[in-house]
């Protein structure tokens, strides 16, 4: 029974959309009330004075791969659990794109027994067909009743549209989330670079955007057709975005996501060849980041993620168009997010909306609220804190970040997962 | 001497003093290679591996005469049938190939950025005689070459590139070349075989070859790859010849001295008729191939001097 108090917060609440001082009581693992920023404590309470800095719901991180099971040396949930506390993601959200993947009840209960040696919050999503092979679904009953908060076959696309509308009807009848990756396979296979002027003159093999307005027009379709819950992993170009508004008049049950790199990068930062960002989809032209950002501000976007995939040095040691895709992103997406702030593209809490009230809010969960009864799964951080980003000092098993050695802002001082305390010594 | 680069990976990191100054040299090795007697110790004494990942006859062998001439031990790899099938890195193999202790590393690979990557693993001067579709900088310097002994110079000329742009990056080179010299260039095929972003390049793109090529000083041809002949890009070869290979009724349009280029090998009537790749006033083709070795003997000879300079000033203990 322990009760602490955090006195002098800058209370972050995604749900009103407030920023403002005050105090926060935490009872039992949960939120026990709001009051104002110098609070007494009641008799018994440890208190924490923040300080002015900033108190908001823990983040909750859509779409981080894991090692576990088959590329432990890449990232293990021991490893990607410390990498989320001290990056105030109190909540993983983690893909199915394992070797193998996570596709049977069984392989689901392993992975969720590993994910005990997190400190963290893990919620498993499962594969939507077999081996992610695109011929024959999952049991997605079953996994849902083991706990799987979705279905995706990650960046692998279901071609056979037959088999997804099948996957959708089956799901629809059980209330199942279906991820989609939009994206015309045929068109991007072996691209590593937005078409345009930059992907020319360097000699990088290239995707026009429009494969990914492609995809997302195809799937749209086949959500209205069947009336399942389903979600974008990623829309990252401006064009995307009618279609999706669309979607959404009609009155389907439409969220999108995007990566936090295609906020914050643009194709030029690849400049020359370095693979560390080298995403997929690949980056965009400048234009359309900036429209994405906005996207977000306005909600057309709901979840921004890290879209966390650890590669060895070995896979990104390569030429460009030959190295593995992804970056790490557990312990930089605070930080990375912090530059739209602070260029002035969102606020606080429309930040705090799309990494950790929108994401729990889609699938299910009780986080991402600052309200009195909700977890107590907190991140405390300073935001305007400066620091140069070392990718040796991360604590992912995998150092493949494309911020090393940038200029960023925003620092965690401490994370709570259920009002215990999972990061941080200091105030 | 104003050649200052330690590598030559591209058209792209050169400034234009640097062009010329290594166009003057070429001038002088290809009066060199003229002579009966043609030998230079320039490089006596330095090691020369030539690592081609892809097939090449053409400018694995230029590579290797222009060395030769110098007086540098060559050295052949063909690495296709090598360490790389047994699942060796391009990192390992350039580390391997490094602790020999060559002095020049002449490299052709089919990914983008593969010889950068090298580059910055070894510590000789590399070469980039070709990666996938980026550059193929002696190539550029070799046509640069051939068009100013032609021409008399290599500036306000109106120059048409012709064919597949999108997947050559012989095109590449040469439009970042011929742009920093500035020329007029007009780029000239199916929308295809452009590359994306052409239009935000500063180039005029043609799909009608006549206007194209009308009023041209220098058409340039590109060989189009067989595997891209069928269905993919273009409909057959020989709508691809009516519509985008150089016969004498196109040829007729530019200017009545404009020289005909190609980096070979030719697909006669494919992209260029047979009798204007063999006329001897029209076709420079040959002239291509010579000048190629005195370019690339050119460069070698800059980078071995640029090589041991700086040696020289790590061995005294200058501070560089």
């Amino acid at each position: 029974m322990s009760t602490t108090l955090f006195t002098n917060a800058r209370l972050i609440d995604p749900e009103a959309q407030t920023d403002g001082m005050g105090s926060l009581l935490v009872r039992d693992g949960r939120i026990a009330g709001i009051g104002a920023p110098d609070e007494p404590a009641p008799e018994g309470a440890t208190q924490i004075d923040c300080r002015g800095r900033a108190l908001a719901p823990g983040i909750v991180d859509w779409g981080v791969k894991i090692g576990e099971p088959g590329e432990r040396h890449k990232e293990s949930f021991r490893s990607a659990g410390r990498a989320a506390a001290a990056g105030g993601v109190t909540t993983v959200i983690v893909r199915p794109d394992t070797l193998p993947p996570i596709d049977t009840p069984e392989a689901l209960e392993f992975a969720a027994r590993r994910a005990t040696d997190a400190p963290v919050n893990i919620r498993h999503m499962a594969a939507l067909t077999r081996a992610r092979e695109g011929r024959e679904m999952v049991e997605i009953g079953f996994l849902t009743d083991a706990g799987a908060v979705a279905f995706t076959d990650g960046v692998r696309v279901v071609r056979d549209s037959k088999l997804l509308s099948r996957c959708m009807t089956y799901a629809r009848g059980l209330g199942a989330l279906i991820v989609g990756h939009p994206q015309d396979a045929s068109l991007s296979a072996g691209a590593a670079a937005t078409s345009g002027k930059f992907a020319s003159l360097y000699g990088i093999p290239a995707v026009s955007p429009m494969a990914e307005v492609m995809g997302l027009d195809r799937d749209l379709a086949l959500v209205e057709m069947t009336g399942v819950r389903w979600h974008a992993d990623q829309i990252t170009t401006e064009a995307a975005l009618p279609a999706l508004a669309r979607a959404r008049d009609k009155g389907l049950d439409v969220t999108a996501g995007i990566s936090i790199h295609h906020l914050t990068l643009n194709e030029y930062d690849v400049g020359d060849y370095r693979t560390f960002f080298r995403f997929t989809p690949p980056l965009r032209p400048e234009t359309d980041r900036q429209a994405m950002v906005d996207a977000v501000a306005s909600g057309a976007i709901d979840v921004i993620a890290s879209f966390h995939t650890p590669q060895d040095e070995e896979s990104k040691r390569l030429p460009f168009e030959a190295a593995a895709p992804g970056a790490v992103g557990l312990q930089t997406l605070l930080p990375a997010a912090m530059r739209l702030v602070h260029q002035g593209g969102l606020t606080l809490p429309q930040l705090w909306r799309a990494i950790s009230l929108n994401p729990a809010r889609r699938l299910g969960l009780e986080a991402g609220r600052l309200a009195k009864d909700a977890p107590a799964d907190l991140v405390l951080f300073d935001p305007d804190a400066p620091f140069v980003m070392d990718r040796f000092a991360l604590l992912s098993k995998s150092k493949n970040t494309p911020f090393d050695g940038a200029r960023m802002q925003g620092r965690v001082k401490g994370t709570w997962v259920a009002g215990n305390r999972v990061y941080g010594g200091e105030a | 001497m104003s050649f200052r680069a330690r590598h030559l990976l591209g058209i792209d990191h050169l400034k234009p003093d640097e062009i010329t100054a290594l166009l003057d040299l070429a001038q002088e090795y290809a009066a060199f290679n003229r002579r009966t007697i043609k030998h230079s110790d320039a490089l006596a004494g330095m090691t020369q591996i030539n690592m081609f990942f892809e097939n090449s006859t053409r400018t694995q062998s230029s590579f290797e005469l222009a060395g030769k001439r110098l007086g540098a031990d060559v050295m052949n790899m063909s690495m296709q049938s090598s360490s790389v099938k047994k699942g060796e890195t391009l990192i390992d193999t350039a580390l391997t190939l490094n602790a020999m202790q060559p002095d020049l590393l002449v490299v052709r690979h089919p990914h983008s950025g593969a010889v950068n990557l090298l580059a910055e693993k070894v510590n000789c001067a590399v070469i980039n005689a070709g990666d996938g579709r980026h550059e193929h900088p002696t190539q550029a310097l070799l046509d640069a070459l051939t068009i100013r002994r032609a021409k008399g110079r290599l500036h306000r000329l109106t120059i048409a590139i012709c064919g597949d742009i999108a997947h050559s990056r012989v095109a590449r080179s040469n439009l970042i070349l011929l742009g920093k010299m500035e020329n007029r260039i007009r780029l000239v095929g199916p929308p295809t075989l452009m590359p994306s972003g052409v239009a935000d390049m500063g180039v005029e793109v043609h799909q009608d070859m006549k206007k194209g090529l009308e009023g041209a000083d220098v058409v340039m041809m590109l060989r189009l790859q067989k595997e891209r002949m069928d269905g993919g890009f273009i409909p057959s070869e020989r709508e691809y010849f009516h519509r985008f290979g150089l016969d004498a009724e196109k040829l007729a349009v530019a200017a009545p001295d404009a020289i005909v280029m190609h980096p070979g090998p030719m697909n006669r009537g494919v992209e260029i008729d047979g009798t204007i790749a063999d006329d001897i006033n029209r076709s420079v083709i040959q002239d291509q191939v010579e000048m190629g070795v005195a370019v690339r003997m050119a460069a070698l000879d800059l980078l071995a001097r640029n090589l041991r300079a700086e040696r020289g000033r790590a061995a005294s203990g200058v501070m560089v």
